[in-house]
């Protein structure tokens, strides 16, 4: 992989040391600003657990832990097969074999990364969609912004409390993996093994996170919680099954002949790339199957001049977390995104009581 | 003299083309009972959103315990209380667990919250129902409960929205008895929305009649009375008085409301 000049600059401590050197004050003065508004430290935290203890009692939560859960077992079993099967290929990735948990399938079921992708948006939206509105419709919302609290608290604890309880579900299930794994297998990961687990750990609670803001944005934009939960859907749906169908139209339509100059095909390569990437879970799948299997070592179109003279080999953390810093970036942008927009809806709103 | 409490000058609140209140001027002394009589959407509830800087006016400046409420709301809202019209709960929380989590809002330690909720709901005697949910309470209940919930931060004003609203008869007695009981005791200032005159009447020191936005007489009952003939037979004839405007939002719903209270 080539480093550009750009991405060097990136990778030096210095330039890190120096941007936090720079964020850090500002952040503080910007915190310190807010507590001045008025509220009082405790009552975020109170109201965080609150929320946290709504979720953790619900039934809903339940059930879609249960779920997660079990698909958890299934694709663990179906890996553990498919690992004993495979035995030895005399593969790069067998150097990273613990992480074959995370990837390998026999077949049966998918194995566990992709059931995330697939499984994660339904988790955020069920933790979001009636964040704001179900509190509008019990007529508790008025009266909790009749309390000294800011308004934002109320639209950043649902958002914290649900983060919490997907992180901890997720670190959860990665550690009781890797669990099954020390069992079943008798190899403990390496560190690099371990590390990359986590950063996929952490990816999977980004990408819910980004599903979480967005059903958070429909529960405040909508007043209904079966509208705010079905335009979560509808979003989910329109990205897994028909954005890929237009995608695949444009691109049979854009697809040069096989004749055409080097630079057409790239380009349209290009092209196919950034069609697919507009998809969220598709820049998740990317991300982790980079993170999960060291071996990839490119996720866009590369000419022969890139290919010429590269090795073969795993790639270290670093350069795979390098590789997929685009989609990651990306993902954290539009949670925030989503995130804003919901909060500049609430805070602009009149509440009324019901 | 004190400075009034709440004090309102020119108060104009737009939405669009629509004017909710218009160019609204009142003032509240400490410890009054002052109540805010009108029609469903007079403005009543839009002008207690801008008393706690739930809602900015469009004209006008509001001064609650002599703070603003469009630039300092919290602080507004650490020292008055405000039950809305049809106060929901957490129906899956207890009613003291309901207190006491308003009481976390309000940064109160948790072994003063707990004993302050349970005082207040004998106070307003819910002490029986400590151990139910709210999702079973019943609406005379739940009103009481928010009324507890109110009183729960110790705040210096308490503004009640349409609070009677949904209680049988001998529960709006009891009820309007516990507001006149804590504004006497604890010098507490209330504002009470209602649009039944005969509560109003039975309770409040001060009335301010509301309508379509503008308020059109205050004083006390026997003034206001006094004001509602003098100026009805002045304009006897020429266009609608202040009586008219009186019979016709108020006593046809009163008159039910009289036989029920008797019966």
């Amino acid at each position: 992989m080539k480093i550009t000049a750009i991405q060097h600059r990136f990778l030096t401590r210095g330039y890190w040391e120096e941007q936090l050197r720079r964020i850090v004050p500002e952040l503080r003065n910007l915190c310190s600003a807010y507590r001045k508004s008025g509220a009082t430290p405790g009552v975020f935290r109170s109201m965080v657990l609150k929320e946290v203890s709504d979720h953790i009692r619900s039934w809903r939560v339940v059930i879609l832990m249960g779920l997660i859960l079990l698909t958890c077992i299934g694709s663990l079993y179906t890996s553990l097969t498919a690992i004993g099967n495979a035995g030895s290929t005399g593969n790069n990735d067998d150097l990273f074999f613990f992480l074959h948990l995370f990837t390998l399938s026999d077949g049966s079921l998918p194995p566990f990364f992709v059931f995330i992708g697939f499984l994660g948006p339904l988790l955020g939206i069920s933790l979001g969609f009636d964040a704001v509105n179900s509190e509008q419709n019990r007529g508790t919302l008025s009266r909790l912004l009749a309390q000294p609290i800011p308004r934002d608290y109320v639209i950043n604890t649902k958002f914290v409390a649900a983060l919490l309880v997907i992180s901890l579900l997720f670190f959860v299930l990665s550690f009781a993996v890797i669990g099954a794994g020390l069992v079943a297998l008798g190899v403990p990961p390496t560190p690099s093994e371990f590390m990359r687990i986590l950063s996929f750990t952490l990816l999977s609670i980004v990408y819910v996170a980004l599903w979480l803001n967005l059903s958070v944005f429909f529960s405040v934009r909508f007043r209904q919680p079966a509208t705010s939960a079905l335009a979560g859907i509808a979003v989910w749906l329109f990205f897994t099954v028909f954005y890929p169908l237009i995608a695949n139209l444009l691109i049979k339509a854009a697809t040069p002949s096989p004749y055409a100059s080097g630079r057409t095909i790239y380009l349209f390569e290009r092209f196919r790339f950034l069609l697919m990437q507009a998809m969220p879970n598709e820049l998740y799948s990317q991300a982790t199957s980079t993170l999960l299997v060291p071996s990839v070592r490119s996720l866009g179109p590369l000419t022969m001049e890139q290919m010429e003279g590269a090795i073969p080999g795993p790639l270290p953390l670093g350069q795979s977390l390098l590789l997929v810093w685009p989609q990651l970036t990306g993902l954290i942008a539009l949670t925030f995104l989503c995130f804003i927009l919901s909060y500049l809806a609430f805070m602009r709103r009149e509440i009324r009581s019901r | 003299m004190q400075s009034p409490t709440i004090e309102i000058c020119n108060l104009t609140k737009k939405y669009g083309d629509f004017t909710a209140v218009d160019n609204l001027t009142l003032s509240i002394g400490k410890g009054e009972v002052f109540g805010l009589l009108g029609p469903n959407g007079a403005g009543k509830s839009t002008t207690i959103l801008m008393l706690m800087g739930l809602t900015e006016p469009t004209s006008g400046t509001v001064q609650v315990c002599g703070l603003n409420p469009v630039s300092q709301p919290i602080e507004v809202k650490r020292r008055v209380g405000y039950l809305p019209e049809d106060v929901g709960f957490y129906d899956d929380l207890t009613g003291p667990e309901n207190l006491i989590y308003t009481a976390r809002l309000n940064a109160i330690p948790d072994k003063d919250a707990e004993e302050r909720a349970f005082r207040l709901l004998e106070r307003v005697g819910l002490d029986g129902e400590i151990n139910k949910k709210v999702g079973k309470y019943s609406r005379g209940m739940r009103q009481r409960l928010g009324l507890a919930d109110v009183l729960i931060k110790n705040p210096e004003v308490i503004i009640l929205d349409e609070p009677t609203l949904g209680i049988d008869p001998s529960g709006i007695r009891d009820f309007l008895g516990l507001i006149v009981s804590l504004s006497r005791e604890e010098g507490i200032t209330v504002l009470f929305s209602s649009h039944h005159l005969h509560q109003v009447q039975q309770v409040c020191d001060r009335v301010g009649i509301f309508v379509k936005g503008r308020l059109l007489a205050q004083g006390d009952i026997t003034s206001l009375a006094r004001q509602l003939f003098a100026e009805s037979e002045e304009q006897n004839g020429r266009e609608y008085g202040l009586e008219d405007i009186y019979y016709r939002y108020f006593e046809g719903g009163e008159r039910n409301e009289d036989n029920s209270d008797s019966a």
